[in-house]
This record gives structure tokens, sequence and C-alpha cells, in this order.
């Protein structure tokens, strides 16, 4: 009897505390409608001391621009360096480290004149850090990721795979001040490139001097608004104002601190007790049960950006080697009600490989749910293979919650609008990945995101069956000329169309279903102003300021 | 005692050779490697970057080569983190998670003690009830429930104690008793169980009859007999705790090395993975030394020596 006793009692503490569980949940949820105008209603003090705390979400994998591929580091090479071009307020590439820029008729040569600018330890920059920090990055000794972005310039992709010699790379300081970058083909989106990091330059002496120079924040150097005053790591990396930089009158922020939590639901604790300024996207994310409640209560901010969600067909494999069948899946999506009832952030259906900030063609190649064309499609498709029945389907994603949800959403519709069974099945990443490259798949999930603002990002990747991020098996040789046309078009508006028609190829022959381009949502403080994120996502503190 | 010191050594420098052979080759054989990512980089550039960490070799050789670097300690660099090696990632990392982990022990040792000692001796009564359920509910209630729950009361509701990050002493009181609840109920059932039965047996009787009061009879008596599981199970909880624990750490962003354990396997980073496991492995091989030296101090009944198994 006793025992009995015993049992019911404990089993109804636990019970207890479940519950209490989950109402604290609701209420942390609940509490920026009612949190959210306290700050503001405190009285501003005469000037506001010029501090942002941020969370970073995890330890930078480096603080070297060379060797940065990822969004935390490139967060913080951004604030620590200045390219020759810095993406300005309006989006768009200005002279930065550069004076001025000449280019030559054929689009072929660029040379820059350099600003009078100084490195955070003193030392001039001068034309030779770039030509060093360019030729850095591409020897294969290097070892960097990234070195592909540079194969724009000339004999840069022979010299990084060791087929040519550095010093015939296209890039020359003629002295102190003046760099000639000569390229591979006529690139107009040239200028966007040298806002991007891998184009950053680093002091030669420095570098050359100690190879981990950039590992900590006493012998970090950078010429960018920012130089890092101390680094923690995994805890803490506090960036103040370098007063060597040659902009230094636009900077209005005396100090960053960074934190590095990992945990999103921490992160938006301490946002909602004050303890930071900023939580969400670009360096981390919202909690995805957090996001209904934010959304209502008006706080957070949803941004497009480069990059598109969408699901890769292997065109090799029955059924999908049919293109009608490739268009009856892909039209039969309910992409708006998948955004509305699955994602809720804002996302924006996809009709198009291309997204929106480098837009080709504006409403895209087909209509959102399409179902009658879908069905049409796919009994003709079936038809011409000469089948009664499809053989069994399998939708492949990596192990995450976010993308199961999508493809249950995905493998609901299908089964609703078009009668058709398809199994799921969940890899982990890495094994996913090499799934999806050897092409073990029948559809099969992926992203990608812009590294800089042309559409030539997106639709590269289609050119060559073995292109590294194909994955489809699919090859179009019209495709792949307009593509090689599009390389030696000077005329922008005609290079936009030769890739309007490339796109409409892709979408004709439907290798992939675009599902919807991604968005960025964050919460911030009222008096953060200035905070810069771009079409791709990247995050500029550069014109940040506290109110 | 030397003899068998010597002899225990040597066992535990077989079982650090075997754990190392079958973590390499474990590690090799699972698809999808370091460089594997979702932005495909030219075949050239993978070789560089293969060439540049050494696994371009063939894995023989590797084998070797890590042989050898694990004798003389260096680690070599990681991948995920271009600018540290393994060394500096143990380095910063397990001085941190040590620190929680000793507080968090000192915790569960103390607070598991206690509880266990008085659920005995008020058994079946209201005392005995409370510390059993909680005890259960540190049992089963999982870290990261456990840790939200605080975060949420002290830290945002109360304002006691700041919700993360690893500053001052203050930051660290959330996630030691977030962590100890664990190994402090399993303790606490542990002391508990044994202590009614050495309670129950003739030589407390002989105490209690002598008229020794309750606390005496308790404390030399019957707390040393109740401690020896306890003890073994410190062992692997101390390894355990001190190199670090991925939740907790992750929900107070303490920059330890339980992440290492967990990421470093979603990253397919090498080095990290052999690093961790080896450091882990050592930390636990002598812990289970000292716990067998700890038995023969509480309980002087035993002798080390292997005298008696030959």
């Amino acid at each position: 009897m006793k025992k009995n006793v015993f049992v019911l009692m404990s089993s109804l503490v636990v019970l207890g505390t479940a519950l209490a569980g989950c109402g604290g949940g609701q209420q942390a949820a609940e509490k920026p409608a009612a949190g959210g105008e306290q700050p503001a209603a405190t009285p501003a003090a005469e000037a506001k001391p010029q501090v942002l705390k941020l969370n970073l979400h995890s330890e930078p994998p480096t603080a070297d621009p060379g060797l940065a591929e990822d969004t935390t580091s490139g967060a913080i090479v951004r604030a620590t360096f200045d390219g020759l071009t810095r993406t300005d307020e309006s989006g768009h590439p200005a002279n930065s480290a550069a004076e001025s820029v000449e280019v030559s008729d054929d689009l072929m040569t660029y040379t820059f004149k350099l600003r009078d600018a100084k490195w955070s330890n003193g030392d001039p920059v001068t034309a030779k850090d770039f030509e060093f920090a360019w030729k850095r990055v591409l020897d294969p000794k290097t070892a960097a990721n990234y070195a592909y972005q540079l194969y724009y310039i000339k004999n840069a992709e022979k010299a990084n795979k060791g087929e040519a010699k550095l010093d015939d790379v296209g890039v020359k300081a003629l002295d102190d001040k003046t760099l000639q970058v000569t390229l591979e083909n006529p690139t107009p989106f040239f200028l966007e490139l040298t806002s991007f990091y891998t184009y950053y330059p680093v002091n030669q002496k420095v570098v050359t001097a100690d190879p981990k120079w950039a590992a900590e924040a006493k012998t970090h150097v950078g010429n960018g608004p920012f130089k890092m005053e101390s680094w923690e790591h995994k805890n803490k990396l506090v960036l103040v104002k370098n007063e060597n930089y040659w902009d230094k009158d636009v900077v209005k922020l005396e100090k960053i601190e960074f934190s590095m939590v990992e945990d999103e639901n921490t992160e938006l604790s301490m946002y909602e007790n004050g303890e930071i300024d900023w939580a969400g996207a670009p360096l981390s994310a919202l909690p995805t049960d957090a996001i209904p409640a934010l959304k209502d209560s008006g706080k957070m901010t949803t941004q497009p950006i480069a990059g598109t969600y969408w699901y890769k067909f292997n065109v090799e494999k029955a059924p999908f080697n049919n293109v009608k069948i490739r268009k009856a899946f892909t039209y039969s999506i309910d992409r708006q009600s998948l955004i509305d009832n699955i994602l809720q952030t804002g996302q924006l259906p996809a009709t198009g490989a291309v997204p929106p900030s480098m837009e080709l063609k504006s409403g895209g190649y087909f209509k959102d749910n399409d179902l009658e064309t879908a069905k049409k499609l796919l009994e003709e498709g079936m038809k011409e293979e000469g089948l009664t029945k499809l053989p069994p389907i399998t939708l492949s994603y990596n192990t995450s919650e976010g993308h199961k949800k999508i493809a249950e959403a995905i493998q609901d519709q299908w089964k609703k609008n078009l009668g058709i069974e398809v199994k799921l099945e969940n890899k982990e990443w890495k094994v996913y990945l090499e799934d999806l490259h050897e092409g073990n798949f029948q559809i099969g999930r992926m992203g990608w995101l812009g590294d800089f603002n042309d559409p030539i990002n997106f639709l590269e990747l289609y050119k060559d069956k073995e292109g590294g991020n194909n994955d489809t098996n699919w090859e179009n040789p019209k495709f792949k000329e307009l593509l090689n046309q599009s390389a030696l078009e000077k005329d922008p508006e005609k290079r936009k169309k030769i890739l309007a028609d490339a796109e409409a190829i892709l979408m004709e022959d439907m290798p992939i279903a675009p599902i919807y381009f991604y968005t960025n949502s964050w919460v911030k403080k009222d008096e953060v102003k200035g905070v810069k994120v771009d079409g791709l996502g990247h995050v500029d503190y550069k014109w940040a300021y506290v109110e | 005692m030397i003899r068998y010191l010597g002899k225990r050594i040597l066992f535990m420098i077989i079982s650090l050779f075997l754990i190392i052979t079958v973590t390499f080759f474990l590690m090799h054989s699972i698809p999808g490697g370091p460089f594997t990512s979702e932005k495909n980089v030219p075949d050239e550039i993978k070789k560089s970057l293969e060439a540049y960490y050494g696994i371009d070799k063939p894995i023989g050789e590797q084998y070797v080569d890590y042989l050898k670097r694990v004798i003389t300690w260096d680690l070599g660099p990681s991948f995920s983190e271009k600018s540290s090696t393994v060394n500096d990632v143990i380095n910063r990392g397990f001085p941190v998670s040590a620190h929680l982990g000793l507080q968090a022990i000192a915790i569960a040792i103390t607070g598991g003690i206690t509880l266990g000692v008085i659920a005995a001796l008020r058994h079946n009564k209201w005392q005995d009830y409370s510390a059993m359920v909680i005890a259960v509910l540190g049992l089963s209630v999982p870290s990261f429930i456990l840790a939200a729950f605080y975060q949420y009361f002290f830290a945002i509701k109360w304002g006691l104690f700041p919700i993360a990050k690893w500053e001052t002493f203050e930051h660290t009181v959330l996630p030691s008793f977030a962590l100890s609840a664990l190994p402090m109920a399993f303790i606490a059932r542990l002391t508990r169980s044994n202590m009614i039965e050495v309670l129950a047996q003739d030589y407390i009787k002989t105490a209690k009859a002598k008229g020794l009061n309750t606390i005496v009879i308790t404390v030399k008596h019957a707390v040393r007999n109740a401690l020896l599981p306890v003890i073994t199970y410190l062992g692997p909880l101390t390894a355990g705790i001190l190199t670090g624990t991925f939740v907790i750490e992750r929900i107070f962003g303490v920059p330890g090395l339980g992440r290492e354990f967990v990421l470093s396997i979603t990253n397919r980073d090498y080095t990290v993975i052999m690093g961790t496991t080896v450091f882990y492995s050592i930390i636990l091989i002598v812990m289970v030394l000292l716990v067998d030296i700890a038995y023969t101090i509480v309980d002087p009944r035993i002798k080390l020596s292997d005298a008696g198994k030959e």
C-alpha cells in the first residue's frame, strides 16, 4: 500500500514538473510582446555608449580572410578588413581601400589606385599587400578552400592547380599605390567580387613573420573599421574601433562584444533579458518554435537573401529520366501553403532557379501549385515511358527537423495531388552529401547560397554533368554554350538576356524543382541602427550605431 | 604494490593502444570526409588540402604517423578550426570543463551522500520519500529540460544568476547544478540502498548495543562501508564529467571540451575525433586505477596485489 502511495506521489511530481516546464516555455515565447516595449521606455541617456553586444553563435574557424569560408568568420573578417571595394549602404560595391578604378574597354584589365591607408599596426597598406594576399590564397601550399573565388583572374586557376607559376597570375603591384589586375574573361561583376573577403589584403610583413598571426587578437592585423581587442576562444571576442582606418569618421561604434553561445533558445533568452542586442540571423537563427510568437509581436525583421532551396532530380534514374514526370512533380508542389503553414518565416515561393536579388525574369517560369498541367504531364510522361505504374520513389534529405517537415509536407502534397506514394529517407549530413555527389538518390534536397550578387552563381552549378555541385547528372549543350557566351559578353543588358535564356532552358528541362528562396529573420533592440545585412546575408557593422 | 602498479600501467598502455586503433579505423570507415561539403571544391583544391593535412597517404601510413604523434603528444592541426591545433583545442577546453566538472562532482557527492544517508536513516518515512523523489527527478528529467528550467527561474524570472556565458563565478553556478543532478541522484540511490543493507548488519546492532550515538554509528561505521559502490561509480563519472558534456555546455554557452566530442564527428574532423578520444581514454583509465587505490583507503581489508589471482 505504502509503495503505491509513493509511486503515485512521485509520478504526480514528475508530471507536475513536466507541465510547469511547458507553461514556462509558453511564457518565455510570449514575453517579447510585453517585454519588447521596455527598452524603449527607459529614459534615454544623453549619449548612449556606442557598444554593441552580439552573439557570434560559434567560434569563428579563422580570422584570416584568405582561409575564411563561412558566415561567422566572414562577419569578423569583414569588420576587421577592407577590400578594394566594399558593399555600401545601398547594396552596391563602392570604392573602399581603392580610391579609384580604371577599367579597360574590353573589361579585362582593372587598375586600382589605392588610398593612403594604414594597417591597424601602423604599417601603410600597399598594392603589394594585395598582390601578396591573392597569390597566397592561390598557392596550393596555403590549401585555401575558397581559392576558386579568384579563378576570374588570369592564370589563377592554373596556378592554383600547379599548372602555372604564381608569378604568371594576372595581379601586379605597379607601385605602392597601383594595383593592376588582368582577368581571364571580361567579368562585369568583378567589382562585386573585390568586396568579397577572399579578395581582401593581408599585411605581408605580419603574415610572413608569423604564420599563426590570425589565431590570436594580439597578432591579428587588419585594415578594416574595427580591430581585434581580445579573443577568448569559444567564449568571447571583442572588436574596438580602428583609429587607423581611412574612413574612421564614419565609424560611430566604439566597441562590439561578441559572445559565443551556440544554443538558439539561450540566445533568445539573453536577448529578452537585455544581455545582448540582437538575436537570430545572419550569425545565428531564431528557434523555430519561437518564430510564430515573435512574428505576431511584430518585432521580427525578415529579409530575403540570395539563396534557393531546391529538390534535385537524378535524371539518370527512372522515372526522372523523363522530363514530363520531373515537371509534374515540380508543378504539383504548393509552395505558398508550405511557406504559410510549415516554414512561417516569409520565404518566397521559387518558380525559377535564380533568387530575386539577381532576378532574370520576374514572375518565374511556371505557376506554383499548377495541378491541372501536372496531372496531364504525368499521364503523358508515363505513356512515353510505357509505364502504367511509377516505380518506387524515395525522397532523401539530410537529418534535420526543418528538412523533415518540408519533406513530409511535400510527400503529402504529391500523394493528394498526383496520387503518388513517395518514401522519405534521411541520412547524416556528410553521408548524405557523399551520396548526392555520387548520384545515389532519386530526389534529394539541397540549398545554395550565392557568394556574390550575380546569376552565374546559380546557373553555373548545372553547366557540367561532372561539375562538383551539379549532382543531377543533367547536361544541355545549349545551356552550356549560353553560359560560355555570357562570359564573353560585355554589354550588361545583352548578358542578362543570355543568362535569362539559359535559366529558361534549365526550367524547361527541370533537373531541379525550386521550392523557395531563403530569408533571414532576426529580432533586435530598437536603438540599434545601421547594421547592414546585404542581399547575400553578409553582415557589416561599419555603419552601425546605438541611438 | 609496486609490482601491481607496474602491471596495471602496462595494461593501461595496451588498452589505450587498442582504443586508438579501433577509433582510427572506425573513423575512416564512416562515409564522407572532412572536405565533403555542400559547396564542392575543385579536385585540385581538395588534393592540396588533403596533402596539407597528410590524409592523401595510404591509411596504414597515416595510422603509424598518428601513433607517433600520440607518443609525442602532438595531435596535429584541426580541420574545422583552421587556426588551431588539437592541442590548443584540448588545452583551452579542458580547464573550463574540468572547473565546471569539479564543482558539479562536489555538489553531487555532498548532496547525494547526504540525501542517501538521510533516506536510509529515516527508511520508509517522509524524509526517505522526499529524498527519493528528488533522486527520481534527477534521474528521469533530461539535463536540457533541467537546464532550461534553471535558466527560466533563476536567471530570467528572479535574475539571481546570468543566463549563459562563462566569465565570473556566478556564471558557473547554474551549469554546475544542472550538471550535478544526474550523478547526485544516482549517488543518493546507491548510498541509500547500501546504507539500508549495512544498517541491518550485526556489527551496527553491536555498536548500538554498546550505546554509541547515531552520529558516531553512521559516520564511523555505516557510511564507510556503504560508500564502496559509490567510489566504483565515481571513477567513470569523474572522467566523463571532467571532459565536459555537450548539452549543458551548449545551453549555457560554456567553452568546454564537451562540444568537440560531438561536433568533431559531424564535421569528420579526424584529428579532433582522435585527440578527444585519446584524451578521454587516458583520463578514464587513470580514474579507474585511482578508484582501485581508493578502495584500500576506505576498506583496509582490500589489498592491491596480484598474488591472489595467480
